[in-house]
């Protein structure tokens, strides 16, 4: 250390230095993209395989309340449903890098403590977007449109990102503590696949049985897919149905400061003690 | 842990020394380097305990280890000896339960971040990208170590050079055999230029010929002045890199010294026998000693006695003598000076690791297994 830095200056030294090492680690994460086809391409197949299954094989058999087009009410929930998977990839890629011990080489570094996790989080949303991106196309193709204006569009698109970003850091703290890949993989799909279902992605939560029907209502993937819809002006219905029906945007956000704030700071803590 | 206990076992008596005298007696000589010399690595007592379920494990039970600045230590010992555990805590990847250490001065537990800008760690176990090039993982360390974008790429060329995997930089890592991803990962903990250099195995699992190239670019770093401390489970490795040898087994250090110094402590010369026939390997160890188990070798499979010369050339002649007289034909007999294989048995009386094709053969079984 030098005798002449100040705190001030170290901190926003130390500021300056986890940006750049999140980036180098983002860099690190985009740069394996096209090595590994494999995952981008099962990642967009399988939201495919959502929107076909839902639009022509389940769809003619879910009527929508005020007649709305199915298509449309499906594909912000499918948006929704596949950047939520995504944190079980996140998690699946963070215990992968434990178990290589590439995690631990970071940490024998002088890097930022906290930049392998930005780093993946910052990945996630730049990956996600190009997922999100080929998906809309894919959309686009079977009859979803958006109606409502450039600048709501771009509000959904933007809620819908950081509704990703949060939900990295879920699965960079669950990626975290699973012992295997194999568990890390279980637990993605245990845990965000009754997310994903038990929601308004699919079916109204009003067709539900009335004791799964809150759970379903203030779901944060139902709450994005809800927000979404009413930004896009595709089919909400029941929208003026209790509160988080009313306020799907507003608990949206909520949930993304919740999750943001309870699982960066234990991801944090449980990289920097991984090991002990 | 909770701070009660934690105070508990930093309150507690100092730590015996670390020597132990194994199951034949022998007590290991501990010879630190002199005072006064610079040191970038002191070890005081460290203990850890590692608990799964409901058991635990006592890795490591007061390890004291010092490295002169601008020289090598080798760390040797078997598997599970707590070589690995040394390491992860010295790299500040792990908290001691009990102990301290610094690197160059700076704390490995206090003073982390610190310690990490002057080392260079390669661990067990490769670890690089194996999706990204040779050159992008040196890029991405050079980065993390925090070095400008045009540093790390010179740096990133400069260690592919020497470590000659220029040919193969812009490849994945995938497509590299194992010797290759050793020594990107030791190109890698070199990307920051540390001033001590940590490498934990690794030869391990190399072929003959990558362990020999492996050697030399170690080599070559410490010629260049870097401090190294490197451990290993061969006897062979240890005397061809390191200038001073601690032998670690059962969580302690319980030598340390020159490879000659170790040699010399356990005494003189061995007398070693080849017998004609298999059957007769027990009729000739007895002939040969009667002093405890610990101190003989078997090689089954060459049919090879090793045991202690006490008495030297007139030892020699009476047992070429006796075996005449026991009728037991033999194929070889001599006299040679002792290997560290033997002040490894004799320091903890089970047998080490073999370097893989070193062209004396395994030791199938030994009897000094007490
Ligand atoms: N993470 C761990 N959990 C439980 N036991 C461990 C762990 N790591 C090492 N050990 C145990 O601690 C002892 C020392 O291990 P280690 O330091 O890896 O030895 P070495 O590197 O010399 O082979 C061994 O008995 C090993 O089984
Ligand atoms: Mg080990």
């Amino acid at each position: 250390m030098s005798a002449i830095a100040t705190p001030r200056a170290a901190s926003a030294n130390s500021f300056r230095q986890a940006v750049s090492d999140g980036l180098v680690v983002a860099w690190r994460n985009l740069k394996r993209v096209p090595r590994i086809p494999e995952l981008a391409i099962f990642a967009i197949i399988q939201s495919i395989m959502f929107v076909l299954l839902f639009a022509f094989v389940f769809g003619g058999a879910i009527p929508l309340p005020d007649g709305g087009s199915y298509r449309e009410f499906l594909m912000p929930g499918i948006f929704a449903q596949t950047v939520a998977f995504a944190s079980a990839i996140t998690a699946i890629g963070m215990t992968e890098d434990v178990k290589k011990g590439i995690i631990d080489r970071f940490r024998s570094m002088p890097m930022s403590r906290s930049a392998v996790l930005s780093g993946r989080a910052i990945f996630d949303l730049v990956y996600q977007s190009f997922i999100v991106l080929v998906l809309m196309i894919s959309g686009f193709a079977v009859g979803w449109r958006v109606h409502g204006t450039v600048l709501e569009f771009f509000a959904g698109v933007g809620l819908l990102l950081l509704f990703t970003f949060a939900m990295s850091w879920v699965g960079i703290w669950m990626g975290l503590y699973m012992k295997t890949v194999e568990t890390a993989q279980q637990m993605g799909f245990t845990i965000i696949f009754p997310l994903t279902f038990v929601s308004n992605v699919f079916v109204p939560p009003e067709t539900m049985p009335s004791w799964l029907q809150p759970v379903a209502k203030w779901n944060p993937v139902s709450t994005l897919t809800a927000a979404t819809r009413d930004l896009w002006g595709n089919p909400n219905p029941y929208a003026s149905q209790g509160f988080p029906a009313e306020h799907p945007a507003l608990l949206t956000i909520i949930w993304i400061v919740i999750m943001v704030a309870i699982f960066g700071p234990l991801g944090v803590r449980k990289y920097r003690s991984l090991s002990n | 842990m909770s701070t009660h206990l934690r105070e508990a076992i930093l309150d507690a008596p100092p730590l015996e020394p670390p020597t132990k005298p194994n199951p034949n007696g022998f007590v290991g000589v501990i010879r630190e380097p002199a005072p006064g010399k610079p040191l970038a690595v002191v070890a005081e007592g460290l203990v850890k305990t590692y608990t799964v379920g409901k058991s635990t494990v006592q890795a490591l039970d007061g390890i004291n280890l010092t490295v002169e600045e601008g020289t090598v230590l080798g760390l040797l010992g078997p598997n599970g000896a707590g070589k690995t555990t040394t390491v992860r805590i010295l790299a500040t990847l792990l908290r001691p339960d009990a102990g301290r250490a610094t690197i160059m001065g700076h704390d490995v537990v206090t003073e982390a971040d610190a310690v990490r800008s002057i080392i260079g760690l390669s661990g067990q176990y490769a670890a690089v990208d194996e999706h990204l090039t040779g050159r992008e993982n040196l890029y991405m360390f050079g980065r993390l170590y925090q070095l400008s974008r045009n540093d790390a790429k010179r740096r990133a060329k400069e260690l592919l050079e020497q470590f000659a995997l220029t040919d193969a930089a812009d490849r994945v890592v995938k497509t590299y055999s194992g010797g290759m991803r050793r020594r990107l990962d030791l190109a890698g903990a070199l990307a920051g230029h540390p001033r001590l250099l940590v490498l934990d195995e690794p030869t391990t699992g190399l072929d003959p010929r990558s362990r020999i190239a492996m050697w030399d670019a170690i080599r070559d770093r410490v010629r260049e002045g870097t401090t190294l401390l490197l451990t290993t489970q061969y006897l062979e490795e240890a005397d061809e890199l390191a200038h001073s040898i601690a032998v670690v087994d059962q969580g302690r250090i319980i030598a340390r010294g020159t490879a000659d110094e170790l040699k010399s402590d356990i005494g003189g010369e061995r007398i070693e026998v080849v017998v004609t026939a298999h059957e007769q390997i027990d009729a000739a160890r007895h002939v040969l000693w009667n002093g405890p188990d610990a101190d003989v070798t078997i090689d089954l499979h060459t049919r090879r006695i090793t045991v202690p010369a006490h008495g030297g050339a007139a030892r020699l002649a009476e047992v070429i003598r006796e075996l005449a007289d026991a009728s037991i034909p033999i194929d070889d007999i001599g006299l040679r000076r002792p290997t560290l294989d033997d002040v490894f048995l004799t320091l903890t009386g089970h047998v080490a690791e073999q370097t893989e094709g070193n062209g004396n053969g395994y030791l199938d079984e030994t009897r000094g297994q007490s």
